[in-house]
């Protein structure tokens, strides 16, 4: 009974692992897309998501709105406030537009294949994930969906299967433009593989091992300045030489797999029309959408992991964490408090925009800043009161109660981990935002060039250069950790 | 259990796949169905703890070479099946077969070598602290320090006169 519970067991501990990281990747998404719009509209000087609100009644008008719910009359009300929430709307009302829309199959596409395209490109990007640890260990379970001896040469091996999506959806809508965009990704995709592969190599070489979590592991050991100072928890790869030029390559042909620009050839909307979506619509459309997203999240989780530490927050090695989890919640809790007393401000003054002097003065948008004030001091009041000994009592009590000394310990470093990765994450993904916005396309002979003939001697030249330092490193000073 | 209840789906997916390429009209469905032949292969592989020869499997195989197939297919813009009649058997068709024949029994008479030899002679000592057998570095190891240094080396170098030889052979057009 207890081994059968135990195989359920395992098997549930398995299914969470794949939940999370796909939700991990899709949590984001949302985000992406609304980060999008403001980076477009503060870049290049254009309106922003400023319209979609959510209009929010007044509470003494409930309960007539709810009857006229159950008697199905049109609801009809003057809002006190209505919420655009800096645009966070717009993304809901996408989701909403993208699911009704008509969805439009031409009669010429090739229907399998044309069907299965946009599966293949999202199912691929999320399955990417799976190698990437989000935190050490917790209870004595590693987190992440597998350990496979494979490690990033699965991600390499994956993301090299993604082009199959954009090919076959080129392919099978059966006209020029789409053929030309599925082509374009092909010859794209494998030239820059072989120089994202070579970067890693560096990184291999320095972990000794191409396990990502071995390799996020080895970056939270102390980095060492000539011997003189220690820095907990920052031996990152980035700040070796040969890791920050394999960072740069890895970077670069990241966006050239993910297709964002400079690399978005494939879609290239001034030559090809949508390019190789051109023929889809509703859903099918938004799945490739999604999957871009994805993969842009994936690649920058997989930078992280392999130049930025991973999981680990800066000067706060796993072992402190667990160590002092109690002291750490204490300062996070109380420095939430003038965190939110600062947004709370913020929004406060948010009232003196032009904005709001141009609009009329009974508008319901009015009252937004009032209304984001009042929700950021609630919340630094509720955490003041009784988030802090509330979390410290509740983890005690939780741990106690499981019987479980190190529960509250492993707890802290999971989430600080989570955090960390998730704020690197939005870091590579903003940077990808900010590129796609400033700079234009390149010509595809450009491309090829910079692929071919730049990228992969540099990658070349950089493992060598690498492998021969560490050998020599290993002679002169006799066998020793990092890099 | 669960194992081998995959190691046999997959098994099973490889063998119908593998037929599929050989049955399918359309040019790109047959590609399409070696993709899917290398992928279930790819996880035969695993299940067989040999990780490295699986994502190699995929990272080359399916990544890479059925990626420029499809490619090429794709450029071509070859659509309509040929006409080729299934059922009849063409001179080359006997060929194909008598091949498949000569491969087959080079494979049962290989494997029923295999068979015999105890197992710990394949693989490499467990217990002995060495690294496990199908990971990256017992496959270093056997390639860069074991019996296979020669091989290799050789193997990489035919590579390379190929790739110059391509080159070549396609500038000269030029």
């Amino acid at each position: 009974m207890s081994e059968l519970w135990t195989e359920w067991g395992d098997w549930v501990v398995i299914l969470l692992r794949c939940v999370f990281s796909v939700a991990f990747v899709m949590q984001i998404v949302p985000l992406l897309i609304w980060g999008e719009r403001k980076g477009a509209a503060y870049i290049q000087d254009r309106p922003g998501p400023n319209r979609a609100p959510i209009d929010i009644p007044n509470p003494l008008d409930i309960p007539r709105l709810l009857g006229d719910v159950l008697a199905a009359r049109p609801l009809v009300f003057k809002p006190i406030v209505s919420l655009r929430a800096a645009g966070l709307i717009h993304t809901l009302t996408d989701v909403v537009k993208l699911a009704f829309k008509e969805d439009i199959t031409p009669d010429h596409v090739e229907k399998f294949y044309w069907f299965i395209a946009p599966v293949i490109a999202m199912s691929i990007a999320l399955c990417t994930f799976a190698v990437v640890p989000f935190g050490d260990t917790f209870l004595g379970h590693q987190l992440k969906v597998s350990d496979m001896d494979g490690g990033l040469l699965f991600v390499l091996a994956m993301t090299s299967l993604g082009v199959y999506g954009i090919m076959l959806a080129g392919w099978s809508s059966n006209n020029k433009f789409s053929l030309l965009g599925g082509l374009r990704a092909s010859a794209q995709m494998v030239s820059y593989e072989l120089a994202m592969g070579l970067s890693a190599v560096v990184v291999f070489l320095s972990a000794g091992s191409v396990s990502l979590s071995r390799i996020a592991e080895v970056q939270g050991q102390p980095l060492s300045l000539f011997g003189v100072v220690e820095i907990p928890a920052l031996n990152w790869n980035v700040f070796s030489p040969f890791g920050f030029l394999a960072f740069v390559l890895f970077w670069v042909a990241a966006f050239a797999e993910t297709n964002r620009t400079p690399f978005d050839l494939p879609e290239g909307e001034a030559e090809l029309v949508g390019g190789y979506h051109t023929e889809y619509s509703s859903f099918r459309f938004a799945l490739f959408f999604m999957a871009e997203y994805a993969n842009m999240i994936v690649a920058s989780s997989v930078t992280a992991t392999l130049f930025f530490g991973g999981y680990n927050v800066p000067l706060l090695s796993p072992a402190t964490i667990r160590e002092h989890a109690d002291l750490l919640l204490g300062v996070l809790g109380l420095g939430a408090v003038p965190a939110f007393l600062t947004f709370a401000v913020v929004a406060w003054k948010r009232q003196g925009r032009p904005f709001y002097s141009v609009i009329p003065k009974d508008d319901p948008r009015q009252n937004e800043p009032k209304f984001f004030t009042a929700v950021w001091l609630g919340a630094a009041g509720a955490h003041g009161a009784l988030g802090v000994v509330g979390f410290m009592g509740g983890l005690a009590a939780l741990s106690a109660w499981a019987e479980m000394p190190e529960l509250g310990g492993d707890l802290m470093a999971v989430i600080l981990g989570i955090t960390a990765l998730a704020v690197k994450v939005l870091i590579g993904c903003w940077i990808m935002i900010w590129v796609r916005w400033t700079v234009p396309r390149f010509r595809y002979d450009q491309l090829m060039n910079l692929g071919w003939k730049v990228m992969l001697p540099l990658a070349l030249g950089n493992v060598f250069a690498a492998a021969g330092w560490i050998v020599l490193r290993h002679e002169l000073f006799g066998p020793a950790g990092g890099s | 259990m669960t194992e081998s209840v995959l190691f046999y789906l997959f098994s099973l997916l490889a063998v119908v796949s593998g037929a599929s390429v050989i049955l399918q009209r359309s040019t790109i469905a047959s590609a399409l169905s070696l993709v899917v032949c290398f992928f279930a292969l790819a996880a035969d592989y695993v299940m067989l703890d040999a990780h490295f020869v699986a994502v190699v499997q995929v990272l080359v195989y399916a990544g890479a070479i059925m990626v420029l197939f499809i490619f090429v297919i794709m450029l071509l813009n070859i659509r309509e099946p040929g006409a080729t009649p299934v059922g009849t058997l063409s001179n080359r068709g006997i060929i194909g077969l008598m091949a498949a024949a000569l491969l087959g029994v080079a494979l049962i008479a290989g494997l029923d070598g295999l068979v015999h030899t105890p197992v710990t002679a394949i693989n490499v000592d467990l217990q002995g602290g060495q690294p496990a057998y199908g990971t990256i570095a017992a496959m270093g190891e056997e390639l860069f320090r074991g019996n296979y240094l020669l091989p290799f080396e050789a193997v990489s170098l035919l590579l390379t006169v190929s790739m110059v030889g391509a080159v070549v052979l396609a500038k000269r057009e030029v």
